[in-house]
């Protein structure tokens, strides 16, 4: 018993607990709007979230179940701003839900709550078979949120694309790790880079299976070449469940990465960083030029996302340089800094698309937010100071991800990188464009739809914090860089 | 919490109170509001010149707070000769447009005056920042409120002037950036200027760094032959938008010039000293000569910009005292005399809604106290002894000639090109009889009008009959500098 370690897992227990019970409360609940299924599963995340927070907050980091579980303050704090990000999602999500017909059964917030399990499972995963099983609950519960709305005919189409997609996905890192496990003979994470460390394992073996398991990753973050789901689902799925895939779960998908290609192999750095900056050069290219023909939002969005994890995997590049490791903690802290930012961004920016879209029209067209700087000031400025903050002006907090990813590039001191680091700037400038564009339509076009009416308090509350957190994070970022750079310091320094 | 401060949050401060004061009904409370937050900014600046001591190059005003430790990041302020009178400038300007846009700005004047207020305590903040960070924080977020102000406010073409704004001065920044990084790591970690003045660097390593900074700095000055959005830009502003760009932010890009190439990459900045002259010279007559053309107002004012800032930086590139000062006092007298031409051009436009010369002839019959501001001003712009524009010029060319005879004779064809055009224009639209029906309705200036337009005529006479007090203060900074300049850097 003593052995497993039952605290590493309390967030997760409680999440499972809550759900079952919140599933079988909510088949009392007659509301459209799921008040209380909506109250309760707040409440459990929120108590996940916050015996996550304070397990990172100490600091301390422990193993549970074998060794199968780590609870480093790492991944607690991505846990704790996984179930942050799922109760901001919920809470912009109901109202939309709501009047599509998704919140009967109260499935929007048990499954949500399910993929969150799958994504804390994911993250504080130490063994190959823990970190797919947190993957699989996560992406399962993905496909069926995405088809929720079972009478749309682009929500079941997005959802088809997923699933197949996505289960192929799944296959290769299953490959991947099952070949890793044959050349290690061990599914254990901290067993497998000591294996492979000793250098008597064929590299080729090696390769070969780290060869699957970074096309699985890719697929997971939507990085090119690898990206094609990314805008067709997020345009396809429900906007609440567009969130759920493009915000919390990308915080999971970077604590897998981090789990596999840095805690377990990285002394295959060499191999996998080539792949990763192949990886990162083709997504800022596709994503910012795809950027630019689009006219819908969220296709928008959905590029503007491949082109952000390319920058992303800029930072997770650049920790190994001719072999030496100190510049690690500075790039993987650099590249955690700015997923965690960029998924604060994303919640606003589709906060404002779930607060826009009324029963009846969905408001996804860039050309529905003409004129909302004077239809909805709130929701103008909140979109305008996401907008800026993905370009990467200052004083947003997109500027400090961006300084810190190409402060990690440039410091390896390789003109490679440094040429990369130039490339990735330029490449911002392109993107710079289109996101101005949607300040340009809001403040400088007339507008062509009615004032909306007035959101759910809830809603105005969390988006005017979400804003104020993008622009007071630009002003302040030293505590949450700190937060960052401590938290991978310790983890992987033991 | 220090003076510079102040004069940075200040104007922020009630920038953004404005902005939450947006309601219909409300618009005078707001311009009466923004006037008194622009006055009291002002007045903060006050003790930063009465309080700023002449003969040292030191920094003065100094604060410095930690702000993000992570990359070794401070909030640190100061301001030295070549600085320091930009601080009361912007404010002065914030004065003049918010008076400016009393009757003429109806619609949604709280966001107007908000983003011109913050603006203003920006630029103040780029003036005074001692840390690279700091300084391109401020630079780059000075364009989101010009860009806001461009595309609200605007004319008819005005989608195209403030992506082209933006997105031009964006790419030559983001250069910028790479390099600012690549100081931080050669100095072992700091973004403090003043470490990286006296930072060695090799050949290679100046070259790159002068060029990622040329291509900011280049483009905001503007520089021939990336000025070409500027005349789209004017044309396109509102009259405060195109008062606070010409007056303020193209400094910032000479500015920069003094903060960072000069003293960074000094063997580079001698090296290609010859380059920066040529784009000078070919700015000032070139550029004049396409002035001459002009049949719009402010595109004709816009390219006189252009040739005007060649001076400033000739003047820097020559590397003697009498012309960098000469530049930095051009600078200053710039920022009166084309926010006063621009404001004039405003005045007309309010009453005619045309920019073009050809719409006009023959004000002076009706608006005879107007044109006799609008004289002096033109005077000003061709640099007549007596006014601010005659100072910054005439050591700029002075300096130029000790430098190389055909430099100097070159650059005092500005002189010529300058009347030519002016005067040219202020005949066309000014004197004469009167030309069309338009003219035949105008109105001369009102009490507010004469306000502005008598702020800035004291302004251009005082500088221009005892530019003392300016040349003073900056003295011992450009002597420093220079002497910095003089020595190499390369190990």
């Amino acid at each position: 018993m003593e052995s497993f370690g039952w605290a590493t897992l309390y967030p997760e227990i409680l999440l499972l607990i809550a759900a079952c019970v919140i599933l079988l409360v909510d088949l009392r609940v007659t509301d459209r709007n799921r008040t209380l299924t909506y109250a309760l599963s707040l409440l459990a995340i929120g108590a996940a979230s916050l015996i996550a927070g304070m397990q990172a907050a100490s600091g301390v980091t422990s193993y549970g179940f074998s060794n199968m579980v780590a609870s480093d303050p790492m991944g607690n704090w991505l846990k704790c701003f996984a179930g942050v990000a799922m109760m901001v999602t919920l809470v912009y999500g109901r109202p939309y839900a709501a009047d599509r017909e998704m919140t009967r059964g109260g499935e929007l917030f048990t499954l949500g709550m399910f993929a969150l399990l799958g994504m804390f499972v994911m993250i504080s995963g130490n063994n190959f078979l823990v970190i797919y099983l947190g993957l699989e609950l996560l992406t399962l519960s993905s496909y069926a949120l995405v088809a929720l709305r079972r009478d749309n005919g682009i929500a079941t189409e997005a959802a088809m694309k997923y699933f197949v997609l996505g289960a192929m996905a799944s296959g290769f890192l299953l490959y991947g790790m099952s070949m890793l496990y044959g050349a290690t003979g061990s599914l254990d994470i901290g067993e497998v880079i000591k294996a492979v460390s000793t250098g008597n394992i064929r590299h080729q073996v090696l390769v070969f299976g780290l060869v699957f398991i970074v096309a699985g990753l890719a697929f997971k973050l939507g990085v090119a070449p690898f990206h094609m789901w990314v805008p067709d689902v997020y345009q396809g799925a429900p906007t609440a469940v567009t969130l759920i895939i493009g915000g919390a779960s990308k915080l999971a998908a970077f604590a897998m990465v981090m789990r596999l290609l840095v805690e377990g192999l990285l002394p295959l750095a060499f191999d996998w960083q080539q792949m990763l900056a192949v990886m990162a050069v083709v997504s800022l290219v596709v994503g910012n030029f795809a950027a630019i023909a689009q006219s819908n939002f969220k296709r928008l969005l959905a590029y503007s996302t491949i082109s952000q994890m390319g920058f992303v995997l800029l930072g997770l590049m650049s920790g190994v340089v001719n072999g030496n490791a100190a510049a690690a903690f500075n790039a993987y802290s650099s590249a955690m800094f700015y997923v965690v930012t960029y998924v604060l961004t994303t919640l606003a920016a589709f906060g404002v698309i779930l607060m826009l879209a009324k029963e009846g029209y969905e408001s996804e067209e860039i050309s529905d937010l003409a004129g909302l700087g004077r239809r909805s000031p709130l929701a103008a400025v909140v979109l305008s100071v996401c907008m800026f903050s993905m370009a990467g002006l200052p004083p947003l907090v997109g500027f400090y991800a961006k300084l810190a990813v190409l402060q990690a590039l440039i410091t390896t001191g390789l003109p490679l990188y440094i040429g990369m680091a130039v490339f990735a700037v330029v490449l911002s400038l392109i993107g710079a464009f289109y996101y101005i564009r949607v300040v340009k339509v809001m403040y400088f076009d007339a507008p062509t739809q009615p004032t909306p009416a007035l959101a759910p308090v809830d809603v105005r509350l969390v988006l005017a914090v979400n804003g104020a957190l993008v622009l007071g994070l630009g002003i302040l970022p030293s505590g949450l860089m700190k937060l960052c750079a401590d938290a991978i310091l310790n983890s992987l320094g033991s | 919490m220090g003076w510079l401060s102040l004069a940075i949050w200040t104007p922020i401060a009630f920038g953004v109170i404005c902005l939450l004061l947006g309601r219909e009904g409300q618009q005078n409370l707001v311009r009466w509001f923004a006037l008194v937050g622009s006055l009291v900014a002002l007045a903060v600046t006050v003790p930063v010149v009465s309080g700023f001591r002449a003969g040292t190059a030191a920094m003065q005003f100094v604060e410095r707070y930690n702000w993000v430790d992570r990359f070794h990041i401070h909030y640190h302020l100061g301001v030295d000769g070549l600085s320091m009178w930009f601080v009361p400038l912007t404010a002065f300007i914030t004065v003049i447009v918010v008076i400016s846009a009393w009757e003429v700005i109806t619609d949604r004047v709280h966001q107007y005056m908000g983003a011109f207020l913050i603006l203003s305590g920006l630029m103040v903040g780029v003036f005074s920042s001692l840390d690279g960070i700091l300084f391109y924080t401020f630079f780059e977020a000075t364009l989101i409120p010009m860009y806001l102000i461009i595309g609200i406010w605007g004319g008819p073409n005005k989608i195209y002037a403030a992506f082209k704004f933006f997105l031009y001065t964006l790419l030559g920044s983001l250069l910028t950036l790479v390099a600012l990084i690549y100081l931080y790591i050669a100095s072992n970690g700091s973004f403090d200027i003043a470490t990286w003045h006296q930072l060695k660097l090799g050949g290679t390593a100046q070259t790159l760094i002068f060029f990622a900074f040329l291509a900011a700095f280049a483009v905001k000055v503007p520089m021939w032959p990336v000025h070409t959005w500027l005349p789209d830009v004017h044309v396109e502003a509102p009259t405060g938008g195109s008062a606070v760009l010409a007056a303020i932010m193209l400094k910032l890009g000479a500015y920069g010039f003094l903060r960072f190439s000069l003293p960074i990459a000094p063997d580079a900045a001698r090296e290609w000293a010859w380059l920066m002259i040529t784009f000078s010279i070919v700015a000032v007559v070139y550029v004049g000569l396409v002035a001459m053309v002009q049949k719009d107002m402010k595109k004709l004012v816009a390219y006189s910009s252009v040739a005007h800032m060649g001076f400033v930086t000739l003047g820097f590139f020559i590397f003697n005292d009498l012309g960098m000062a000469g530049g930095i006092v051009q600078m200053i007298a710039h920022g009166f005399v084309s926010a006063a031409m621009f404001l004039s051009i405003g005045v007309l436009y309010d009453r005619v809604h045309s920019r073009d010369i050809a719409a006009y002839g023959g004000v002076v019959n009706k608006m005879p106290r107007f044109a006799a501001f609008a004289l002096l001003f033109a005077m000003a712009n061709c640099g007549l002894p007596g006014t601010a524009g005659f100072v910054g010029e005439w050591m700029v060319i002075l300096a130029a000639v000790k430098f190389n005879f055909w430099i100097g004779l070159l650059s005092a064809t500005a002189l010529i090109f300058g009347a030519a055009y002016t005067l040219w224009m202020y005949k066309r639209v000014y004197l004469g009889p009167v030309g069309n029906h338009h003219v035949e309705e105008l109105t001369d200036i009102n009490g507010r009008e004469f306000l502005i337009m008598a702020l800035l005529a004291v302004a251009t006479l005082y500088m221009g009959l005892y530019p003392k007090p300016f040349t003073d203060v900056m003295d011992a900074s450009v002597a420093n500098l220079l002497q910095h300049v003089a020595q190499s850097k390369l190990r």
